[in-house]
């Protein structure tokens, strides 16, 4: 059984994509969505903590949040793959259980 | 595959109930089932029909509730919560001797049997909040 | 309903603040009525609901943490708090209020619902669940 993680914070206001880490096995995936995007940006302190995990997990970002809060998808995490609304729903069904970290 | 879409913000402070809305739509492109979405905590502010947000704005009650007519979605509030926080059907709020009701078209109240049912009839549970 | 999944509630949310702990607590009760595989799990500020001596006179709020007690008897008896979210925080789990069950397949005998466990023994049962509901 692999998870898919679904984080909506901003690292930089709430813990809940370092308890995701914390908790996440290798295999599991993660899509970061709404304001769990700004995690994504490779200007940003959790880059380095996303590169290690997208090493041993699938990593997501929704694109349209990124687009919405103005990051550049040029900017996201080498490694971090960036989808669609459908692609989200692709990434649910590929995984067993989808967990929001809330 | 069958999923079951669980709300749990009310309409406009969160982009959950937007996500959510999005989702579900992606989700019916690509010919998956939305067996139930379930409000729940101040998702059940999804369902009043007295919301007017200005005309340049989406309209979050409309979206769903024409998802519920074009689609036949399940769209349930579930009613501890509901009653907490004032959103009635015309029933409820006749028992409760009330003098209005706002549920909008679409959705129903019911209880929360409905989210673990969906939960155990469904392939995958999502859920989106706060 | 014959199906039973395994049903696991994740509270990550401290209690009165916001109304997440009270209003999971009500789901899981209904869950347990339908008869499913029902775990829950504290990280985070989650642990904060199980602390003993719970006072809300002062507040205004009712204490609805003496539901927990009540858990047992609805067979839900797996409350799984995590390690490292009562360190951060300087707790115990001498800290918390003392949940029991009685099993009835071992001569009713009472044992704890509350178990201590690592981030990574939480994720192993995370990847044993088929829902997961976070509040």
């Amino acid at each position: 059984m692999a998870i898919l993680h679904i984080v909506n914070k901003s690292p930089y206001e709430r813990d809940s994509l370092t308890s995701c880490l914390r908790d996440a096995k290798s295999g599991s995936g993660l899509i970061l969505i709404e304001d769990g995007v700004l995690a994504a940006d490779k200007r940003g302190k959790f880059a380095g903590a996303l590169g290690d995990a997208s090493k041993g997990m699938k990593v997501s970002v929704l694109g349209p949040d990124l687009d919405a809060r103005g990051i550049s998808r040029d900017n996201v995490v080498d490694g971090i793959q960036i989808v669609d609304y459908a692609g989200f729903v692709d990434l649910v069904a590929e995984f067993d259980c989808p967990q929001s970290w809330l | 595959m069958k999923f079951t879409v669980q709300v749990n913000e009310g309409p406009y402070q969160h982009q959950a109930s937007d996500t959510a809305q999005q989702f579900v739509r992606a989700a019916l492109e690509k010919g998956h089932e939305i067996y139930r979405v379930f409000f729940y905590h101040d998702g059940v502010n999804n369902g009043t029909r007295l919301t007017v947000p200005p005309q340049d704005d989406r309209h979050l009650q409309k979206g769903w509730t024409e998802l519920a007519e074009k689609h036949g979605l399940d769209l349930v509030i579930c009613i501890a919560a509901a009653q907490r926080r004032g959103i009635m059907d015309a029933d409820e709020a006749k028992r409760q001797g009330l003098d209005a009701d706002n549920i909008a078209p679409g959705f129903r109240i019911s209880g929360l049997g409905q989210l673990i049912e969906g939960g155990i009839q469904s392939d995958r549970t999502v859920v989106f909040g706060d | 309903m014959s199906t039973v999944k395994k049903f696991l509630f994740l509270n990550r949310k401290a209690p009165y603040g916001t109304i997440y702990a009270l209003e999971s607590l009500e789901v899981v009760l209904i869950s347990a009525a339908f008869e499913q595989d029902v775990s829950m799990a504290f990280v985070d500020d989650g642990v904060y609901q199980l602390l003993k001596g719970q006072k809300t006179d002062g507040i205004g709020m009712k204490n609805f943490s003496p539901t927990y007690s009540a858990l047992g008897d609805y067979d839900v008896t797996k409350l799984y708090v995590e390690k490292e979210s009562l360190e951060e925080r300087g707790l115990t789990v001498d800290d918390l209020m003392d949940l029991k069950w009685e099993d009835e397949d071992d001569d009713w005998a009472e044992k704890d619902s509350i178990v201590v466990v690592s981030a990574a023994e939480l994720a192993d049962i995370m990847e044993q669940q088929e829902v997961i509901l976070s509040f």
